[in-house]
């Protein structure tokens, strides 16, 4: 069963047409790869996805619900987490502290907030967010402002913050950009562990094949605002049409 | 101690003690030295430095926690000496219900403009909260709500007072100023110990122990997940939007509690002196409590109490300058230099004390936009390298986490 | 039908006023991304300019008339302007006269200069800084120059009247066939009403006809895309400060004679001009220009004794009111658009 179904999606920005009918279908506990040169429209899909852009026309519908017309803070809630392409992180605060927000968020949209108990006599909640930082392998950088992150290490916080959330859809706009190669093994690594342990469905942007094709069930090749084509991994490489729009592309 | 860390209790005793003895180190000059001048210990002072400590730390607590900087908090402040001033009219001078009331109704204008000014962030809100605060001020000043219902509400510009034919229901033999069942505010002990005089007053004592409650409650505030929250709407917004959050309800709430502070301060400067006039609610009022929050230090624990401390001290020394002071203390110099120096200075002094407020003001946002408390983080942590310890910077005051 | 037209004039020179600085306070904001807290101050320094001048040319040597006696019967002393005596009583006397208008191209270097000392000395370095510092910072600035205002002019407002030639006022009544002296308007009003329009319309044709102009139009749609042109920007900041600064100038200048120049008037007019932006739609020029001339016109209508009757006191507050209301209909204000200046 799909969990999250784009049909006939379409946004423009001015004469730009960023996204032509669109169809995309997630099945649940699967990860679903989208890829595409430079520009395609990517991001602005995801963009679509979570609420930040509204598609001019068409229907986004999450788990049996629309999801058009909705806050993003009300879309997260029905259980969609985002990674986004640039970092977005609270740069302010320490790496544990990020992670803190989104443990003490429940997935209705309250806080755990009574202004008079301290953050420090939440034993469950801080264990919570230890053992997320352990399983992006960030426990060391505990205590660093976020801000002075690498970038790669920007985003794996930003992979715990989302996971922390136990979310059922986890969107991610190129997971390993910026990372080094060690890190970005290890990040597969985590995905692939997250996604047989928890079931959770992704649905992930990577410009990087081998992330692609070590992680993906099923692949989407988006070019200039529209899917070109959407099979199994072993039928998209070599394929024809991907090939004039990698090659004949921007990039 | 009382669910604070270590150093949290270490910071809440150390300010305890500040404020008990106050009395006795704000007037440390022996009376008859030629520094007694710069002396601080009377009533009036010292109530100034703590009421206006409480405005600051509740002010803090929405522009050092959340980055919304309002432009309009004394008309909260404002409202609050009204209310009070009220209560004396028609209860009697006792200041419990005062104070109770002009928290009360700080909290229903702050959650109704609170409201509407939360619409809109960054500039939008600094705008609408001082568009807010200058319509209630003039409101005040001419008493146009007063005139459309028909009363006397607030007394125009002669501000509103107690008058003898108020109803003051509960008066009966109670005394005719303002009391804590009985303690009259102004009643006050002096001790004279050789040179030294020292002036222990009421209404002082009752403001610092609210005071401290205050700050207390900030602390609390600061160290809970509602704190930490606010740090994060102030952050990054986007983030927390798509985390699930809705940042509305958790800023309209810190707006609220620190209108509710504003009003304490209202409420009781006019405990003190059971007076409210307009002029509390101006935009320079509202300018002022905004300076003593950067000065002292935007977003740390003790900033605001050091800020409007710093503020209200140098107010009352920079105001007190005259020339006449200043050839004194110039009078040694040559009387060319003399007179140079002295028409120079007392630009600055007396009436001029504003234009030093104001410059001293640029520089710290332009130099140290962390205020006095980064400051003396600088300056320590100069002082371990010099000393060759080269541990990092301890922040103990300073950061908001742990 | 009468004190309608007359409550209509009567909004044109204020509105005129907030027009003028919200026009400056836009194109600052809309441009550099500063919100200037000063720039009331730069509104009330125009004004006096007009002061100084005004004092200036009347700076005067005393001279013994022996043909007069005072009291006492010693001979009197008068003064007489140095002007008076370079260029005659009668040319000398009517340079006084005009010091007002005079003071238009007296202030317009002063203002400049001052655009330019204030962008390059001071906010040039908070355009990467919190948009919080920005405000803070010019709040400062305003204190420090009013302050210095004060030091210098007292704290008490100064007459300064317009030339003999627009004392009293044009009976409009008449013209449209009212009783005489029922409609009736000062020729000072008129005349700034005019030369605000003038000025609007002078800024307008400059963004629109010269090629500086579109940039800054452009850049005030998006910033970022005019920041990659690789065009000097920063040039165009000071020069746009510089001119933001003139047009407050001169709105004070002209604005001496109808209100005797004091030295928080600068700051009693940015709240409300603030306003007036905020109505008009963040980041609109003509927004900015058609919410000043809008509320000034409302604030005087407010005014009227059949209003009053209503509610007292209306017109004190009628501008924040009005605000509020386009602020919970329409966010963005009146011609605000979006995207643009969103925070
Ligand atoms: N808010 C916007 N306004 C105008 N144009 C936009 C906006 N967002 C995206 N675009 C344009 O839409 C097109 C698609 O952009 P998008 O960011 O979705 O590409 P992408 O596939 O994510 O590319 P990349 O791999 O570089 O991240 C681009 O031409 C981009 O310039
Ligand atoms: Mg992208």
């Amino acid at each position: 069963m799909s969990i999250l179904e784009v049909q006939n999606v379409n946004k423009s920005f001015g004469g730009l047409k960023a996204l032509q009918n669109v169809n995309l279908k997630v099945e649940e506990g699967t990860i679903h790869a989208i890829i595409g040169p430079n520009g395609a429209g990517k991001s602005t899909l995801l963009n679509c996805l979570v609420g930040k852009l509204t598609p001019d026309t068409g229907s986004v519908t999450f788990d049996g619900v629309s999801l058009l017309g909705k806050k993003p803070y009300e879309i997260n809630q029905t259980g969609v987490s985002r990674v986004f392409q640039t970092p977005e992180i609270f740069g302010d605060l320490t790496v544990y502290e990020n992670v803190l927000i989104p443990c003490f968020g429940k997935r209705d949209g309250s806080f755990e907030m009574n202004a008079l108990m301290s953050v420090n006599s939440q034993k469950d909640i801080r264990a919570k967010a230890e053992q997320m930082l352990e399983d992006v392998n960030m426990a060391d950088k505990r205590e660093m402002r976020a801000s002075s992150l690498s970038r790669g290490d920007k985003r794996r916080l930003e992979m715990a913050m989302c996971l922390a959330q136990d979310p059922k859809l986890l969107l991610l706009d190129e997971p390993t950009a910026g990372m080094a190669r060690a890190d970005t093994n290890n990040t597969i690594a985590l995905l692939a562990e997250i996604q047989e342990r928890r079931h959770i469905t992704m649905a992930v942007i990577e410009h990087d094949m081998h992330v692609v094709f070590s992680l993906a069930q099923r692949i989407s090749v988006l070019a200039q605002g529209t899917v070109i084509v959407e099979d199994l991994p072993e039928n998209i490489k070599g394929h024809p049409k991907v090939k004039e729009a990698y090659l004949g592309g921007a990039h | 101690m009382f669910g604070l860390n270590k150093k949290d209790s270490i910071l809440m005793i150390a300010v305890a003690a500040l404020a008990l003895l106050a009395p006795f180190i704000l007037n440390i000059f022996p009376n008859d030295s030629a520094l007694a001048f710069f002396n601080a210990g009377y009533p009036d002072l010292m109530q100034r430095f703590v009421i206006f400590g409480i405005f600051a730390i509740g002010f803090n607590l929405l522009f050092g926690l959340t980055g919304y900087l309002s432009f309009g908090h004394a008309a909260f402040l404002g409202v609050g000496s009204y209310a009070a001033v009220w209560m004396f009219k028609l209860l009697n001078y006792n200041v419990v219900p005062a104070i109770v009331l002009s928290i009360v109704v700080a909290a229903a204008f702050s959650l109704v403009i609170g409201y509407i000014s939360l619409r809109r962030s960054g500039i939008y809100f600094s705008i609408l909260t001082l568009a807010f605060a200058q319509m209630m001020f003039v409101t005040a000043y001419s008493d146009l709500l007063g005139r459309w219902l028909g009363i006397t509400l607030t007394n125009g510009e002669t501000g509103l007072q107690v008058y003898n034919d108020d109803p003051q229901i509960l008066l009966g033999n109670g005394p005719n100023v303002p009391h804590l069942f009985g303690l009259e505010m102004r009643a006050k002990e002096v001790w004279d110990i050789g040179p030294w005089e020292f002036t222990l007053p009421v209404g002082y004592y009752l403001c610092a122990v609210l005071m401290l409650a205050s700050f207390y409650l900030a602390i609390r505030i600061f160290r809970s997940p509602f704190g930490l929250m606010l740090r994060a709407i102030k952050s990054n917004q986007t983030r927390l939007n798509y985390t699930g959050l809705n940042s509305k309800p958790y800023t309209l709430a810190v707006f609220v509690i620190s209108g509710m502070y504003a009003g304490l301060a209202g409420g009781l400067l006019a405990c003190m002196d059971p007076l409210a006039g307009a002029e509390r609610m101006q935009w320079t009022a509202s300018g002022e409590v905004v300076i003593m929050t950067i000065l002292g230090g935007a977003g740390t624990l003790i900033g605001p109490i050091l800020g409007s401390g710093a503020i209200k001290y140098l107010e009352n020394v920079f105001s007190k300058l005259n020339e006449g002071l200043l050839h004194d203390w110039f009078g040694f110099m040559p009387d060319g230099l003399e007179g140079a120096l002295v028409w120079v200075v007392s630009k600055f002094t007396g009436e001029g004390w504003h234009l030093t407020l104001g410059g001293l003001f640029m520089l710290v946002i332009i130099f140290l936009p962390g205020g006095l408390v980064e400051g003396g983080n600088k300056i320590r942590s100069w002082i371990q390298n010099r000393t060759g310890r080269g541990s990092p910077p301890a922040d103990t005051a300073s950061t908001p986490a742990e | 039908m009468d004190a309608i037209i007359l409550q209509l004039l009567n909004g044109l020179d204020k509105g005129s006023a907030y027009a003028l600085i919200a026009l400056g306070l836009t194109l600052i904001f809309g441009t550099l991304g500063v919100v200037n807290f000063a720039h009331g101050a730069l509104f009330m320094i125009g004004a006096f300019c007009a002061v100084t001048l005004q004092r200036i040319l009347s700076f005067s040597y005393v001279v013994e008339d022996p043909t007069q006696k005072d009291f006492l019967g010693r001979p009197l002393k008068v003064q007489t302007p140095y002007i008076e005596s370079w260029f005659g009583p009668d040319f000398g006397s009517a340079i006084i006269d005009w010091s007002v208008p005079l003071a238009i191209l007296f202030s317009i270097p002063i203002m400049i200069a001052i655009g330019f000392i204030m962008e390059r000395g001071l906010i040039k370095h908070f355009y990467k800084r919190p948009h919080a510092d920005q405000i803070l910072v010019t709040f400062g600035l305003a204190i420090v120059l009013q302050e210095i205002v004060r030091t210098y002019y007292g704290a008490n407002p100064i007459q300064t009247p317009a030339p003999q030639a627009f004392v009293g006022s044009f009976d409009f009544g008449s013209l449209l066939g009212f009783d005489p002296n029922v409609v009736i308007y000062p020729y000072w009003r008129m005349v700034y009403f005019g030369f605000s329009a003038l000025i609007i319309g002078a800024v307008f044709a400059f963004l629109r006809f010269t090629t500086f102009g579109m940039v800054v139009r452009a850049g005030m749609a998006d910033r970022e895309t005019v920041g990659l042109l690789g065009l000097n920007i920063d040039k165009r900041f000071t020069l746009m400060f510089g001119l933001a600064a003139a047009v407050a100038g001169l709105a004070g200048v002209m604005y001496a004679p109808i209100n005797a120049p004091n030295y928080h008037m600068g700051m009693d007019f940015l709240v409300l001009s603030f306003v007036v932006v905020v109505v008009g739609g963040m980041g609109s020029l003509p927004g900015a220009v058609l919410a000043g001339f809008m509320l000034g016109i409302l604030e005087s209508f407010a005014s009227m004794n059949e209003v009053k009757d209503y509610f007292d006191g209306i017109d004190q507050i009628i501008i924040y009111l009005v605000a509020i209301v386009v602020l919970l209909t329409r966010p963005r204000g009146l011609m605000g658009r979006k995207g643009v200046m969103e925070d």
